[in-house]
């Protein structure tokens, strides 16, 4: 890895927990290395707004479970030369996903009408708010995403391994240890 | 088991807990083992389907015939959703595998008795007689006539031999000399003999150089001969079946074969027991065929009382050989032998890990063959006439003749029996085919050529096929054909392996958002790689042959896919806008941010 | 003398009437399976234990080693092919592997470990299955269940009890338990039954036991499936 001009990174998490991002942080001292590497563009770690075009590589925890999640993640698709899909929630939907069996209308029922406790419950419908999708989806299968990083969270290890990798320009891989689900 | 669930389902229009309840006791077997094997067959239902139960057929001729209009005919007249039972229990509308009606479509079952040649006219009328709650014997008779449409006739079909001159004949067959030796061991063992006759019939068969009809080609006096040598433990017997579960699209010669050469195709059956030393036959009847069924038991009957089937078969002592109908009951995969054996055994119907094969471990571990319809139907006349005689007729490679089903965009379909090596040109010129852009031979597991390969013969050495003959003109988009018979697997997938019970699922997915417009480059090299998958990993022939049709049609008809290909980039498989749709009805809103864009997520 | 094949190169010897399968592991060499039992009849439908077998693809665990047989299994084409098969079985079912109990000592994970499956790939099907938690010491969660029909077999064959069996067909093919209601808690279900012992995934799980062995200390955490004895896989805690 010699003097290039630095990579830029993009972060985001969308229907997430922002775990992944915790454990992204706790490659601790080695996140100095990382930085004579990349330098951070739209991420929660810069609070820049929007990608810029041109960036590097972008990396997103969590599924899509509204309009929102939809538009962040096609712009950093459209703004990001590489994606990878960091954590359970990105990869296979996760925990929000396990809402997918109830049908969208009996949950938006269920939480603000009939749900023991509520009063005149109203369904939130303020233009402001995104609307949830029917179901939710793992990010590849709305946009094309180059790699992924399963682990809920990943350990910083397993990241580490992963974006090493990928600066030095092999096919990331996880070896036993660092491959995990859960 | 499945003849009792068949029966049941018959006299009860379902499988009800409480039968089950019933079978349990009766039959002393678990639960588990009855909704197992009821849950599996098309035709057998764990739930109320309705009084009338009426399944279009939904072959890609059917559709070609306009099957899907009338569906939807059909259900708005009913008041119905395609699927689903009618609120007071009445009728069930539904789509099914071919029926085996593709030279009179479009078809239909009710209550699995056939009815072709559909029009608005008579699916106005159906409807009617359903609301009316009709019986089904009170139907207009000329709903249930099933044509023969024989267009071209040979050796079989133009047969007239009488029955019983087959078996005579193959009596009076001296041993041959040679062959006597290895036949030995079956001649101490007792079987029917006129003394040396089964050896002699068997060489017969072998000079003939006759090849199964079921598609595969296997050497059919190999596999007499294999079961004649499997050694028998006590207590068993050797079985001869007959494969009558025509199920691959664009086939039914089987069907014509059993409505006009019965006693043929029997007294083939009956020389395979001679020869082999079987005394139990079963045909395996798809179930589509249901109405042939009284028709066939009553030639049974009447060969039991001409001393042609039962004990001591045309005097000969110890020349015992009877045969039962079993009755499929939806099942495509059942066509191939093994998972037929299950099927006959009561079982689910899938397919047997193999070796060991079923002529030595077949029906009930015993030495069993399994041939198609038409094989029967040959080895009868090589019994009389003999095996120079047949071997003679076709091609070097390909002795006989094959019958070809016949249907799709030509001006007479129907069946054409032709000799082995019969061009692809000639029958499309003898039935009045023009402009035709692609031919399926043998349905969606055989292959599909394109005009410059229409010289091409029919036989062993070229295309081997086991009947299907559909014709497409150039109006036809092939794409779409493809898609209907990845349809077609993903639906008779037995389920019983990964590769073929997610692959064609998959497939199916692949195919249907590049027919939504959806696809892209990406998509197309998904299908690819699923294609090699299946084709290296799957259980049986089914998931082997699954990706045949997009295989072949991408080879030859590749803009047909090209022009689904709309996007450049990866697009998803689902409508996101319509993804919001739940969100929107429940908030009532229809703003600009209530809705997503289609449009691709932009290039990487 | 007993006789011999070949496995990658390596020479493997084998008892007359062992699979291939059987011969690999007896000789400590790892084949990934899922369906495989080392106690039941081989059944071969999961298909991740396909080699090729004298250059043709096979199920090592149904076919029986012959003398001289080149076999061909550890092979980057190979894996390929056995990765998308996991991939496949991760999409058609609901795999949440953060929130299930057997995580670290499930087969299905392990060998996806093993092959290096890095995402499901695949669209996700999301089917809508039911969980069982009708009885009173074990849970069936259905969302997990691969097919393999293990539980079926060890319930027939070892308890004589026929408390499972596959019913459906293709994609919808499901398992049932032995009882009008549908109900595990209405059969002679126990928790000392073989059946209990035997689910590769999560689908039988014995109830109010959660997090005695914390998530990264189990069974896999520990050690690939790849370096495990047959008997350690078959024992919970490994």
């Amino acid at each position: 890895m010699s003097e290039k001009k630095k990579l830029k990174v993009a972060t985001t998490s969308l229907a997430g927990c922002f775990g992944c991002h915790m454990s992204f942080l706790d490659i601790d001292e080695r996140l100095f290395t990382l930085l004579e590497y990349i330098e951070f563009d739209r991420s929660p770690l810069t609070d820049i707004k929007h990608v810029t075009p041109g960036t590097d590589i972008g990396i997103i925890e969590g599924g899509l479970c509204n309009a929102e999640n939809v538009h962040v993640l096609r712009e950093f698709r459209a703004n990001c030369t590489t994606l990878i899909a960091i954590g359970a929630c990105a990869i296979n939907g996760g925990l929000p996903a396990q809402r997918n069996h109830l049908p969208l209308t009996t949950i938006l029922e269920e939480v603000y009408h009939t749900s023991p406790g509520v009063r005149n419950g109203m369904i939130p419908n303020d233009p402001e708010l995104p609307l949830p999708l029917n179901q939710v989806h793992p990010i590849h299968e709305v946009v094309k995403i180059d790699y992924f990083i399963p682990g809920c969270p990943p350990s910083a290890d397993a990241i580490w391994k992963v974006l090493t990798d990928l600066l030095a320009g092999k096919e990331p891989s996880l070896e036993h240890g660092l491959m995990h689900y859960d | 088991m499945v003849q009792i669930l068949r029966e049941v389902q018959e006299a009860l229009d379902w499988i009800s807990p409480e039968a089950i309840d019933l079978l349990e006791a009766l039959l002393q077997v678990p639960r588990t083992k009855i909704e197992g094997v009821a849950g599996f067959y098309s035709f057998l239902y764990l739930e109320p389907r309705g009084r009338y139960r009426i399944l279009f057929s939904d072959n890609i001729t059917d559709r070609m015939l306009g099957n899907q209009a009338l569906l939807e005919r059909l259900c708005n007249s009913l008041w119905i959703e395609p699927g689903k039972v009618s609120e007071d229990g009445l009728v069930s509308v539904d789509h099914t595998s071919c029926t085996g009606l593709c030279d009179q479509g479009p078809a239909l079952l009710v209550n699995n008795l056939a009815i072709g040649r559909l029009t608005a006219e008579r699916i106005d009328r159906i409807a009617e007689l359903v609301r009316s709650e009709t019986p089904l014997v009170d139907w207009p008779a000329e709903f249930f006539l099933i044509e023969d449409n024989i267009q071209r006739a040979d050796i079989l079909l133009a047969s007239d031999i009488k029955p019983g001159d087959a078996l005579r004949a193959a009596r009076a067959l001296a041993p041959d000399e040679g062959l006597l030796a290895s036949n030995m061991r079956s001649w101490r063992e007792g079987l029917p003999t006129g003394l040396g006759g089964p050896a002699a019939v068997l060489d017969e068969i072998k000079r003939a150089n006759l090849r199964g009809r079921g598609g595969a080609g296997f050497t059919t006096a190999l596999k007499w001969e294999a079961c004649r040598n499997a050694p028998l433990k006590a207590g068993q017997q050797r079985i001869v079946v007959c494969n009558a579960d025509e199920g691959e699209p664009g086939t039914f010669k089987d069907r014509v074969l059993l409505t006009r050469q019965a006693d043929l195709v029997i007294e083939g059956m009956t020389v395979a027991a001679y020869a082999v030393g079987a005394t139990r036959g079963f045909i395996y009847l798809r179930g589509e065929y249901r109405y042939l069924l009284d028709a066939l038991n009553a030639v049974l009957a009447r060969r039991r009382t001409e001393n042609l089937l039962g004990a001591n078969i045309l005097g000969i002592p110890g020349a015992n050989f009877d045969i039962e109908i079993h009755l499929g009951a939806g099942a495509y995969v059942c066509g191939e032998e093994s998972a037929l054996i299950e099927s006959l055994e009561g079982k689910r119907g899938t397919p047997r890990n193999r070796p060991p094969f079923p002529v030595t471990n077949g029906y009930m571990d015993q030495p069993t063959i399994v041939n198609n319809v038409e094989t029967f139907a040959a080895a009868a006349l090589i019994a009389l006439h003999g095996g120079d005689w047949y071997a003679a007729i076709g091609t070097k490679h390909s002795a006989g003749t094959k019958i070809l089903s016949v249907s799709g965009d030509c001006a007479r379909p129907g069946i054409y029996e032709y000799p082995f090596g019969v061009t692809v040109r000639q029958v499309l010129e003898d039935c009045g085919a023009s402009d035709t852009q692609a031919v399926q031979v043998s349905g969606p597991s055989g292959v599909c050529i394109a005009p410059a390969e229409f010289d091409r013969i029919i036989g062993f050495e070229d295309i081997p096929t086991a009947g299907a003959f559909t014709i497409f003109d150039t109006s036809r988009d092939m794409f779409e054909v493809a898609r209907n018979y990845v349809h077609f697997f993903q639906h008779e997938s037995c389920g019983f392996c990964t590769p073929c019970r997610v692959g064609t699922s998959l497939l199916k997915n692949l195919m249907d958002k590049l027919h939504k417009g959806c696809g892209s480059p990406y998509d197309f090299a998904e299908i690819e790689k699923l294609n090699q998958l299946l084709q290296s990993m799957s259980h049986c022939g089914l998931g082997h042959t699954a990706c045949n049709p997009v295989l072949d049609t991408i080879a030859r008809f590749r803009p047909a896919y090209d022009k689904r290909m709309m996007q450049q980039d990866f697009t998803p498989a689902f409508d996101l806008d319509q993804a919001l749709s739940q969100a929107r009805q429940m908030t009532g809103r229809d703003d600009a941010a209530a809705h997503l864009s289609t449009e691709h997520g932009g290039a990487a | 003398m007993s006789q011999t094949f070949s496995l990658d190169g390596q020479s493997i010897a084998f008892e007359p009437g062992q699979t291939i399968l059987q011969a690999a592991e007896a000789a400590g060499v790892f084949i990934p399976h899922l369906c495989y039992h080392p106690e039941f009849k081989p059944h071969g439908s999961c298909k991740l234990c396909t080699v090729k077998a004298n250059g043709r693809q096979t199920a090592s665990c149904t076919m029986r080693a012959v003398p001289g047989m080149v076999v061909e299994s550890n092979t980057e084409e190979i894996n390929a092919e056995r990765r998308a098969l996991t991939q496949m079985l991760f999409v058609e079912g609901n795999h949440f592997c953060p929130s299930c109990e057997k995580s670290g000592n499930c087969q299905l994970q392990a060998t996806a470990y093993h092959l290096g499956m890095m995402s499901p790939h695949y669209d996700h099907f999301f089917p809508n299955r039911a969980v069982d938690a009708s009885h009173p010491e074990v849970l069936l969660d259905f969302n997990r269940c691969i097919l393999c029909s293990l539980c079926v077999r060890a319930s027939r064959d070892v308890d004589g009890k026929n408390v499972f069996a596959l019913s459906g067909r293709g994609i919808k093919t499901h398992l049932i338990v032995n009882a009008k209601s549908g109900r595990l808690t209405d059969t002679d279900f126990t928790l000392d039954d073989k059946a209990a012992q035997v689910c590769p995934v999560g689908v039988i799980l014995k109830k109010r036991q959660g997090f005695a062995v914390p998530i990264g200390e189990r069974k896999y955490d520990k050690a690939p499936i790849s370096a495990m004895t047959e008997q350690n896989k078959l024992t919970e805690e490994g």
